[in-house]
């Protein structure tokens, strides 16, 4: 058995920001080929979480490892060579630039062309970037977007840019996927779709998801484990069911007293938190 | 409204001029009535804006890529260095349209596709123009005499054909500069850059001013001369004498030759240097480059080693200023650090924005237009209106004297001044240059016409693509 049975692993990562502790002791670990979900407050910490799994920023205390291999302090480009990708919440593609082009970005880790090879223009590199761009198509097919291959990804509506991104995110090729609220701001039908297209990629591509998310009904419908953060801190784990009964996330969402609610609000309550 | 027009007569033109044969003739017949009249009136400006509009027309028309490139070849090999050896100084003007072009070229890598700001680009180029100027003089000989003396019997350090080799050891020179001037990148970025690549520039004159002493470096604010040229072979002399002597009319002389060579030189280095700056933009690094431009954090958390890829675009565009300072230097067998201020790198970051920051083509519009407006156009003003005053000529009606006409009016005074008003009208109505980057559009595999009815988008690409390469539909 060559691979861990944890895919990804943190121990007591700590974050601060000046007197601030965004993430703090945040122990998580995830299994390979699962779906999880990181959910909390706003503030809570979890983008912040995010961007110390993926190298932006660097963990004052604490380790995290990705595929039993020691990853803190590794620049995010480090990072995604070894196969782990994200997206980002305020979507973050390269406007200016045509969506096919966005995504054989996404693949510059795989692409094995030299400067040489780019300036002499070698049959190796052309065949390279022909089967670069074939592969990008694909993606954009996998994802669902259809003839907008040169388009400017800026100019495409919202809807299509998450999905642009998530392209892009996958022609690196990651076995561990973090996705940044991948529906806000989009419609029940198109919440459908994306969760299916999560759904999708790790059923078909095997492609480990966790995901951080508002939208009470993608969490419960897709996760197969939710953790729960407030003020840095994880103050739950557990299967969809239990966080859902669990008295100390009702009350990080719905203000103290909340605690005799039940699932049905706290679903409804994330819902609208979601839409506002 | 008006602007609407404007654009729409302007886009039927275009089209009418892309129909059929019609760009094949246009091209030929203004080509012809360019040279012919450049041939006739080597001294007049009109025939040689005529013409230098004529061959920027064959570039843009919907030809085939092979007649384009053949009449490319046919006037930089054959019309250029005749009507050049006419009027010497057009060549002169193309020579340094050539080379502004590729330094326009490499700093468009670096403020252009990577979106890092330099004022300091001149530096590369004074590397370079030093880096011959040095080794192609006397000056290791002087190390120890006083700036500005010359023992007599001091023989030059290196032959002269050496030339050809220093072209590449700039390239090198200049890229390891590029790297160490690009440091800074890795901690600073925009405005910070700016200020921090003005200092570096600003350095590297002040050391040519200043390694006068202890060691006898740069011979300090008087410059370096004479730098050798490469040696003339006397057989292409005659040759070229033999050839077109009556075409030109009388026997190009050695020095004029000089012109022409270095001339051909100059546009043999931008010509590779086109080359690899279309096939970098196009590759990974070149998307690389853009996606730090766009996004720095998100071209990183795409797997983009940012810091590497911008140190590596510093080096790029440093070495295309590296060869082609070499190859000033040993065209003006002179080399001093008025030549690399502050103003020249601003003049061709202007040429850059001017010509479409970001498009290559458009770089080398801009560092066209800036040229001619710059040796041409405002000094051959002057020159109409000195000899206006001169004359005894008088507007009528108001009576005014031409001889009246203050010296303070002269043109080429205020080429500062115009470059101004264009350059702000130029951001006020077309921010984005003469000559827009624009991404390249692939052909991609259209999609199923069942899944998306109504779609154009795939008709449009393809008809672009047709225009694209010239493909002749009729």
């Amino acid at each position: 058995m060559s691979r861990p049975a944890w895919i990804l692993e943190t121990t007591d990562v700590v974050k601060r920001f000046g007197g601030l502790t965004a993430v703090n002791k945040m122990s998580f670990s995830m299994e390979a080929g699962r779906i999880y979900s990181i959910i909390g407050p706003n503030g809570a910490g979890k983008t912040t979480f995010f961007n110390t799994l993926s190298g932006l920023y660097k963990t004052e205390e604490g380790s995290i490892s990705f595929e039993g291999r020691r990853i803190d302090g590794f620049a995010p480009e480090r990072i995604t060579t070894l196969h782990m990708a994200r997206t980002f919440q305020n979507i973050r593609l390269f406007g200016g630039m045509t969506v096919v082009e966005n995504i054989m970005v996404g693949a510059y880790t795989r692409l094995k062309q030299g400067a040489v090879q780019t300036v002499l223009r070698t049959k190796a590199f052309k065949a390279e970037e022909a089967r670069a761009e074939a592969k990008a198509e694909e993606l954009m097919r996998y994802v669902g977007l259809k003839g907008v291959g040169n388009e400017l990804a800026g100019s495409l509506p919202y809807g299509a840019q998450r999905r642009v991104e998530i392209a892009r995110a996958l022609a690196s090729e990651p076995r561990l996927l973090l996705l940044d609220e991948p529906t806000a701001g989009m419609n029940p039908a198109e919440t459908e779709d994306a969760t299916s297209l999560f759904r999708r990629l790790r059923d078909e591509l095997g492609i480990t998801i966790l995901l951080i998310e508002h939208d009470m009904r993608v969490v419960m419908n897709i996760s197969e484990r939710i953790s729960v953060m407030d003020y840095g801190e994880k103050i739950a784990e557990g299967e969809p069911r239990e966080i859902a009964a669990n008295p100390k996330v009702i009350e990080a969402y719905l203000g103290r007293g909340a605690a005799g609610g039940n699932a049905a609000e706290l679903a409804a309550g994330g819902a609208e938190e979601a839409k506002a | 409204m008006k602007a609407n027009i404007v654009r729409d007569s302007l886009r039927s033109f275009g089209a009418f001029l892309n129909r059929g044969r019609t760009p094949y003739i246009v091209s030929a017949v203004l080509l012809v009535l360019g040279t012919v009249l450049v041939y006739v009136s080597p001294r007049s400006i009109p025939a040689f804006l005529l013409f230098a509009i004529a061959a920027g027309l064959s570039y843009f028309l919907n030809m085939r890529k092979s007649v384009k490139l053949a009449l490319a070849v046919l006037i930089a090999v054959v019309i250029v260095p005749i009507l050049g050896a006419r009027n010497i100084f057009y060549l002169e003007v193309i020579f340094q349209i050539a080379v502004f072009s590729a330094l326009a070229l490499g700093l468009n890598i670096v403020v252009g596709f990577s979106g890092l700001l330099n004022f300091g680009y001149m530096a590369f180029y004074a590397v370079g123009a030093y880096l011959w100027g040095f080794f192609g003089s006397q000056q290791p000989f002087l190390l120890h005499a006083i700036p500005g003396t010359v023992p007599p019997g001091t023989k030059f350090f290196l032959a002269p054909d050496w030339f050809y080799i220093f072209i590449f050891l700039g390239v090198i020179v200049a890229a390891i500069i590029g790297l160490v001037m690009g440091l800074p990148v890795l901690r600073v970025r925009g405005d910070y850059l700016a200020v921090i690549t003005l200092g570096c520039g600003e350095i590297i004159r002040q050391l040519a001013n200043n390694l006068d002493k202890p060691l006898n470096f740069t011979n300090g604010p008087q410059g370096i001369t004479p730098i050798q040229r490469p040696s003339l072979p006397k057989e292409l002399l005659a040759f070229f004498n033999r050839l077109f002597e009556p075409l030109v009319g009388h026997d190009v002389t050695a020095n004029q030759f000089y012109n022409i060579m270095f001339y051909l030189i100059a546009v043999l280095v931008v010509v590779v240097v086109i080359v690899v700056t279309y096939r970098l933009e196009d590759s990974k690094i070149g998307r690389a480059w853009a996606a730090i431009r766009e996004d720095e954090l998100a071209a990183q958390a795409m797997g983009i080693p940012a810091n590497k890829l911008k140190l590596g675009a510093f080096a790029v565009g440093a070495s295309f200023a590296g060869a082609m300072g070499v190859l000033f230097a040993a065209s003006r067998t002179f080399v001093s650090p008025e030549s690399f201020t502050f103003l020249q790198s601003v003049g061709v970051l202007t040429m850059v924005i001017l010509g479409g920051i970001g498009s290559i083509p458009g770089v080398i519009i801009g560092a066209a237009v800036v040229t001619i407006l710059n040796v041409q156009v405002l000094q051959s003003f002057s020159l109409f209106l000195a000899q206006l005053r001169q004359s005894d000529a008088v507007i009528p009606i108001i009576n005014f004297h031409w001889k009246d006409l203050s010296n303070q009016l002269d043109p080429s005074k205020y080429q500062r001044l115009v470059f101004g008003i264009i350059l702000i009208l130029m951001m006020i109505y077309r921010p984005t240059g003469i000559l827009p980057a624009a991404r390249r559009k692939r052909e991609l595999s259209a999609p199923d016409s069942l899944d998306v009815p109504g779609d154009t988008g795939a008709e449009d690409t393809g008809a672009e693509h047709a225009a694209k390469k010239g493909v002749d539909h009729e």
